[in-house]
């Protein structure tokens, strides 16, 4: 996952940027971040995150209290009332890969707190569409922002390699 | 003799074994399930009806084409069930009350006490100690017992070779990944962990965990934690279970307490089954040859309703 720093959002981000925790520390603000480079079913897809600063403006709505701002979460309030800002913040920095290997599974097993941390991909997938449904904006169908690779579409039987004979009418059993 | 004895019993030395076990003795206590079993919760209010899983279980069960394309969201017009070509379908339920949709996957729930293996005659059932019940497609007759006894509908049969109609389900990928300590190809792919994979034990903390964190989200309630004796996948969900095709009249107790007597007949029917079975299935499908393929669709049609 590259991230690349630019500065073309505008008048408008840099203030707003400026006014985010971690600019002071010279913490580096991605404004895009591409997801799925090594992946295998979908083409590399591009985060507008600076479009979602911009949006969203609230950091805790998706860094919980990484970021140093007011959670709103009640579950995280009970500890995390005046967290200050972690070293780590970025999603990759605490949600695995894999979050179901022999020894994560054993790890999580020891913890009390966080047990039940989803992993990267579907921390992802739970924020961006579960927040895309409640404002009733931007993408949610899988499509709208995976692209597949060709492998994508042998997986899916999609594209070319939908299937060729078509079944009856409103038949999806059968043969 | 405890209940687990029984099974190991069942597993072991053939169902035969059994015989001297007091039918009290079933229906009582509890199994829970190997310690280190595994297990799936389902938390049906994170599925958005992608139907990755569908695809990557044609895939890793070499599964023969779909009908339709995996990204296709027409099937959800219609309510399906599990096929020989499909070991897990996603099912749209409407919730009603103004609330959106639920989806819901379905496959082997692989119980703790499975109705599939102590209805099965010949011993072609496991209940691995992992968790996972599978079976020997060799050693199944094609009876159809194991589809009757299953609470929940689930085997079905390829009829693919005429001579030997064999059992198809979801298997837990067993042999490809859960043997090695992998989660299924299902859990890997889910984009929105609605499957979370771990210790069985572990899940049912983590359940209750979540319906107490965000009590707004969830009944309180885990399917399968208790059901028909407990059952290695588990639900928790935003609406009863009977909204999103979840049976809530199957009981606690194991299908093993029903099918007791019926295990009286197993020393008999184990020694003259197979021979008998092989005539049988001789006679019918020697009488069935043109009829093969349009029984085998009536068999779908039985299952959609
Ligand atoms: S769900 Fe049905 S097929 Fe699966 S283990 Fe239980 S009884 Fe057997
Ligand atoms: S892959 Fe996950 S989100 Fe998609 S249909 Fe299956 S269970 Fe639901």
């Amino acid at each position: 996952m590259q991230t690349k720093r630019f500065w073309l959002a505008g008048m408008m981000a840099t203030v707003l940027l400026a006014t985010v925790p971690g600019t002071g520390r010279g913490i580096t603000i991605p404004d895009t971040v591409t997801l799925h480079s090594q992946s295998k079913l979908y083409e590399p897809f591009v985060f507008p995150h600076a479009k979602h600063i911009l949006i969203v403006k609230e950091c805790s709505n998706c860094h919980h209290h990484t970021t140093g701002t007011l959670v709103q979460d009640p579950n995280c309030i009970r500890c995390h009332r005046n967290s200050s800002e972690t070293a780590v913040v970025s999603c990759k920095g605490c949600h695995l890969p894999d979050a179901f290997t022999a020894t994560a599974i054993k790890e999580k097993n020891k913890k009390i707190y966080h047990r039940d941390m989803p992993s990267l991909k579907a921390a992802m997938h739970q924020s961006c569409i579960d927040c895309h449904n409640k404002m009733k904006q931007g993408p949610v169908g899988c499509q709208d922002c995976h692209v597949y690779t060709k492998e994508g579409a042998a997986f899916y039987n999609s594209g070319e390699f939908a299937p060729k004979k078509k079944p009856a009418k409103g038949s999806h059993g059968g043969h | 003799m405890k209940r687990r004895d029984f099974l190991k019993g069942c597993l072991i030395s053939g169902a035969a074994a059994s015989l001297g076990v007091p039918s009290k003795s079933l229906a009582v206590g509890s199994f829970e399930g190997y310690p280190d079993a595994m297990g799936i919760l389902v938390d049906t209010t994170r599925c958005v009806g992608c139907r990755s899983c569908e695809a990557a279980c044609n895939k890793e069960q070499k599964l023969p084409e779909p009908d339709v394309p995996f990204d296709d969201l027409s099937v959800f017009e219609e309510k399906r069930r599990t096929t020989e070509k499909a070991y897990t379908v996603v099912n749209r339920y409407e919730a009603g009350d103004g609330k959106d949709p639920q989806f819901r996957k379905m496959q082997c729930n692989h119980c703790n006490e499975p109705g599939c293996l102590t209805s099965c005659f010949v011993n072609a059932y496991t209940k691995t100690r992992e968790g996972a019940v599978i079976y020997d497609s060799k050693i199944c007759v094609g009876c159809r017992t194991c589809m009757v006894a299953c609470p929940f509908n689930i085997p079905a049969y390829s009829y693919s070779s005429a001579f030997n109609p064999v059992v198809k389900k979801c298997i837990f990928c067993y042999h490809t990944r859960l043997k090695y300590g992998k989660p299924p190809a299902c859990v890997e792919i889910c984009p929105r962990e609605v499957l979370t994979f771990g210790l069985r034990s572990d899940l049912i903390k983590i359940a209750h965990e979540r319906i107490r964190e965000t009590p707004d989200r969830y009944i309180d309630h885990l399917y399968g934690e208790k059901e028909l004796g407990g059952t290695s996948w588990m639900y928790l969900a935003a609406v009863p279970p009977e909204k999103i095709g979840l049976d809530e009249t199957v009981g606690n107790e194991p299908i093993i307490s029903n099918v007791k007597e019926f295990l009286g007949m197993v020393p008999m029917v184990l020694t003259i089954w197979p021979a008998l079975f092989t005539g049988f299935h001789l006679l019918a499908t020697r009488n069935k040859d043109h009829g093969a393929d349009h029984h085998t669709h009536s068999e779908q049609e039985d299952g959609k309703k």
